[in-house]
């Protein structure tokens, strides 16, 4: 699952994958803003079949916790 | 022009929202008329839309209900597959002089007219973000920008709906999402019918067009501001009411 959602975001904000380790801070370390966290999370619901919370959203500050969520929910 | 859309007009049972749907539906799009009470109003439209050949539906909820709201989006976005267009034209007034106006009348009106257009900009910008496109228009009024004695709640609401409307739109047109207000002025339905004769000849002294507008004048702006030929317009209040906020 990590590495599909690293390949995720790198498609949403257009950088090599290989940048983007699971404990990168997402705003701070990439530059991320709200919105691309949105886009990459509705990217992420779609691909996973699962439906995120939209306050949960703002929460999430690296891949690491993303992937601990969508595993929650995918098992869930 | 909006062949192969899906639109979501609220308050479409009656009015300027009932021609707004059926504009829209004339121009090609899939119209969902929603409504909060005139169900038989909003049927009815619904029916004369099919019968001249256009596609529609109908959605019972009152927009100032946040999680009504949410179920209304999820609902349509599942059934039509996208929701291209929202008009957010829900509204209701209830009229008094500030220093007797009840707390509840003032309440209502913006739970509707403010808060109800909220809600559905809140629930249907995540539909619209995954499709990376879609427009709002949001049915304001002049007196949003000009105030008017006797309806301090309802110009506030109509003010605070240009303000939403600018904030969203600088919130999320880099993704492709337009966001626009329509200011209308006076306009020839059964709530200015009731004016009397002398009220109404000097409400058209302030109107330098000398009439009073049709719903058709705002359906036509709105379809307009719904379409790719307003592709590079948002944020903006568009004033349909014969030059009186010139």
């Amino acid at each position: 699952m990590l590495e599909k959602i690293t390949q995720l975001l790198a498609d949403q904000i257009k950088v090599d994958p290989a940048t983007i380790k699971p404990d990168t801070n997402l705003k701070d370390d990439l530059g991320v803003d709200s919105l691309d966290i949105f886009e990459f999370i509705m990217a992420c619901e779609e691909e996973f079949d699962v439906e995120i919370d939209t306050e949960e959203v703002a929460n999430f500050t690296t891949l690491a916790e993303v992937e601990k969520y969508l595993e929650g929910m995918v098992q869930g | 022009m909006l062949a192969g859309k899906v639109a979501l007009v609220t308050g479409a049972g009656k009015g300027i929202g009932c021609q707004i749907a059926k504009t829209l539906a004339a121009y090609g799009a899939t119209v969902i008329l929603n409504y909060a009470h005139s169900e038989d109003a909003a049927k009815e439209a619904m029916n004369e839309i099919i019968q001249a050949g256009g596609k529609a539906g109908v959605y019972g909820c009152n927009v100032a209900d946040f999680k009504a709201v949410e179920e209304m989006i999820k609902s349509l976005a599942k059934e039509y597959g996208s929701i291209d267009i929202l008009v957010n034209n829900a509204g209701i007034t209830k009229d008094n002089l500030t220093m007797v106006m009840k707390e509840e009348e003032f309440d209502a009106v913006i739970d509707t007219n403010l808060k109800g257009a909220f809600n559905c900009m809140r629930h249907v910008t995540r539909q619209m973000l995954r499709q990376k496109s879609g427009h709002i228009i949001n049915i304001s009024s002049i007196v949003g920008l000009t105030g008017n004695a006797g309806q301090i709640n309802y110009s506030a609401s109509k003010a605070g709906v240009i303000a939403m409307t600018k904030s969203l739109a600088k919130e999320i047109g880099s993704k492709g999402i337009t966001v626009n207000a329509v200011a209308p002025g006076f306009i020839d339905t059964d709530m200015t019918r009731v004016l009397k004769e002398d009220v109404r000849a000097k409400l058209l002294e302030q109107i330098p067009l000398a009439r009073l507008g049709q719903v058709e004048d705002i359906a036509e702006t709105v379809a307009f501001l719904a379409s790719e030929k307003a592709s590079y317009i948002t944020g903006q209040v568009i004033s349909v009411d014969g030059g009186m906020y010139a």
